[in-house]
């Protein structure tokens, strides 16, 4: 394959050019290999022992015990749940409001664009802790603005416990969740609107065609790539819904807001058992692997 | 024609102010952490909250400040001048964010000239291994990298974050896609004449690449900074906290007292808030073309 472009190359070029490759490469690929490959492997690996955090207690190796166990685990069927309405509720509701963000302002001059393209990634760069605590304050129960804002305009008939509600919790997690995700598609969005073939538009306008005809017969079809490109980012960002959880809920009350990568954390630092949760980070990534490809699969078939 | 022009403004009118009020709904978080450390204890707990402070006092920065004082830096014998806790945190998070950056634009920009210009062996075999990590959720390889670390001797050290930060095959991937317009003329004329791989690298790629190390840098700055998940499994000790863990541990102590929270936030934001104003460019850059054929 690699004679195909350049048919001339010399054996010795070939020889030349894949030491020298290589040598590029190493750096990169020590760290690569080391801390992503390897940690990988042993996540797999570490699945099917009981294993504890520190390395001095050695590791038994119980088969599919701890895939078994999970199996018959209601915490982790909850886990699992939740997690699923994160990402059913979020990446929809991401990806329209992006869209629609965008195409309001993909025209706009310069400093305005600029403008509304870092409001709408603020809460991305604010950093998940100061954002999260920030929530907190305003979901509280007694000082919380929300409460506060609902109940003197008449929406609230009293003050609710937005966090400690299990009807509530989940919702605001996902609406806290919402805030920090549209940045980066908005961004694309608006990219990818810039790059359509003005040709195709131009000659579908002088035919008569209104506004959202183009948009849907012309710019839809040509954004598509980055659609999909959105859909699987935003799905693996929802799964991995990690620290609102933890410094919001802890997973509560009554496991409402338990979610797997909580889940996860919780079993190799509370529980102190390493290979429960390593047999979920393996269930996770083979979650995340099916539905990338469907998404992948829908967008090829449209 | 003219009903058309007229409907078409008329919904861009009300688009306009849908925007406006989202945008200002997003700013508010921001704003509320902001204004919430200038704040007193009372206005804070005040069963009707001020939208704007009364006064604008400093206690909570001097509580921020009060807290367990630790040394600037700590560099095996060297030991700087002690200072507040919160401070070091900033310190930490800043060596941190650097260390990463420098060491990712490093090897990512070296690897990515190789995938994109050179043909060798096994080429295919390494970016198929790339595209596929980059797929899955990074933080299911959290739990075996502790191990890893501690085997390595750097559990609780600022390394532990760095060097799991650098392997992560985003930056090889995103160079890869801005080494690509490399011309490949140039570099042959560069072979003919004579010049060393290395001199072609820093003469001619490096140069060409600019703005791809640029997104790339700020892009590992801002998310290192905010890699709460890693930081916190990694670290552990109060003199090696994040600013990040910094206001976790706040909130776990004072879980009531948002003045003192909200104080610890705005120090943790505004830094890298300002950095990507600055930067905002090359970050809206390095987004779109990581995104190409992804």
């Amino acid at each position: 394959m690699a004679n195909k472009k350049q048919p001339a190359m010399s054996r010795a070029l070939v020889r030349r050019e894949t030491t020298s490759g290589y040598l590029f490469l190493l750096p990169s690929l020590v760290f690569f290999v080391g801390f992503v490959i390897i940690p990988m492997v042993m996540c797999v690996v570490t699945s099917f022992f009981d294993a504890n955090l520190n390395a001095t207690q050695s590791d038994v190796f119980i088969g599919f015990q701890n895939y078994v166990e999970l199996f018959h685990d209601p915490v982790f069927h909850k886990a699992l749940i939740n997690t699923l309405i994160i990402v059913v509720v979020s990446v929809p509701i991401t990806c329209i409001f992006s869209l629609w963000v965008s195409s309001a302002i993909y025209n706009m001059k310069g400093p305005l664009l600029s403008f509304f393209r870092c409001v709408f990634y603020l809460p991305v760069v604010t950093g998940s802790v100061a954002v999260t605590v920030v929530w907190k304050w305003m979901y509280n129960n007694y000082y919380g603005i929300l409460n506060y804002v609902g109940t003197s305009t008449g929406i609230l008939d009293h003050n609710i416990n937005w966090l400690g509600d299990p009807k509530f919790a989940l919702g605001c997690i996902i609406l806290i969740l919402l805030t920090t995700s549209v940045g980066q598609p908005i961004v694309l969005y608006v990219s990818a609107l810039g790059n359509v073939d003005t040709s195709l538009v131009e000659a579908a306008k002088v035919d008569g065609a209104t506004n959202l005809q183009v948009f849907w017969k012309i710019k839809w079809p040509q954004m598509m790539p980055t659609t999909l490109y959105i859909l699987v980012i935003t799905t693996i960002n929802s799964f991995q819904c990690f620290a609102l959880i933890q410094l919001l809920t802890s997973g509560g009350p009554n496991y409402a807001t338990e979610t797997v990568m909580y889940y996860i954390y919780y079993s190799a630092f509370k529980l102190y058992r390493l290979g429960y949760g390593n047999a979920m980070g393996v269930i996770l990534a083979i979650f995340i692997a099916v539905l990338s490809a469907i998404q992948f699969k829908l967008a090829k078939e449209k | 024609m003219k009903s058309g022009v007229e409907r078409k403004s008329a919904y861009h009118v009300i688009a306009l102010i849908l925007l406006v009020i989202m945008a200002i709904l997003f700013i508010f978080p921001l704003y509320w952490i902001v204004t919430g450390a200038f704040k007193s204890a009372a206005e804070i707990n005040a069963a009707q909250p001020t939208w704007f402070p009364k006064e604008f006092v400093l206690t909570n920065f001097e509580k921020l400040f009060s807290r367990r004082a630790a040394p600037l830096f700590q560099f095996g014998p060297l030991v700087g001048p002690v200072v507040p806790g919160a401070i070091r945190w900033l310190v930490n998070t800043v060596f941190m964010s650097v260390a990463a950056m420098l060491l990712t634009c490093l090897t990512a920009s070296m690897a990515g000239y190789a995938l994109a210009k050179k043909r060798f062996i096994g080429r295919g075999l390494v970016f198929s291994l790339i595209v596929c990590a980059m797929a899955l959720p990074k933080q299911v390889i959290l739990l075996p990298l502790i191990r890893e670390i501690s085997a390595l001797g750097l559990y609780d050290s600022l390394w532990a974050v760095i060097l799991p930060t650098v392997g992560w095959p985003f930056g090889v991937f995103l160079m890869k896609q801005f080494s690509e317009s490399i011309p490949g003329e140039m570099l042959e004329a560069a072979r003919i004449d004579g010049a060393s791989e290395l001199r072609t690298f820093t003469q001619i790629v490096m140069p060409m690449v600019k703005p791809g190390i640029g997104a790339l840098a700020i892009f590992t700055f801002i998310n290192t900074w905010n890699d709460y998940f890693m930081q916190l499994i990694m670290l552990s000790s109060s003199e090696e906290l994040t600013i990040s863990l910094g206001i976790a541990t706040l909130q776990a102590e004072n879980a009531t007292d948002f003045g003192l929270i909200m104080a610890g936030a705005t120090l943790a934001a505004l830094p890298i808030i300002i950095v990507f104003l600055i930067f905002q460019k090359y970050f809206t850059q390095g987004i779109t073309m990581g995104a190409v054929k992804g």
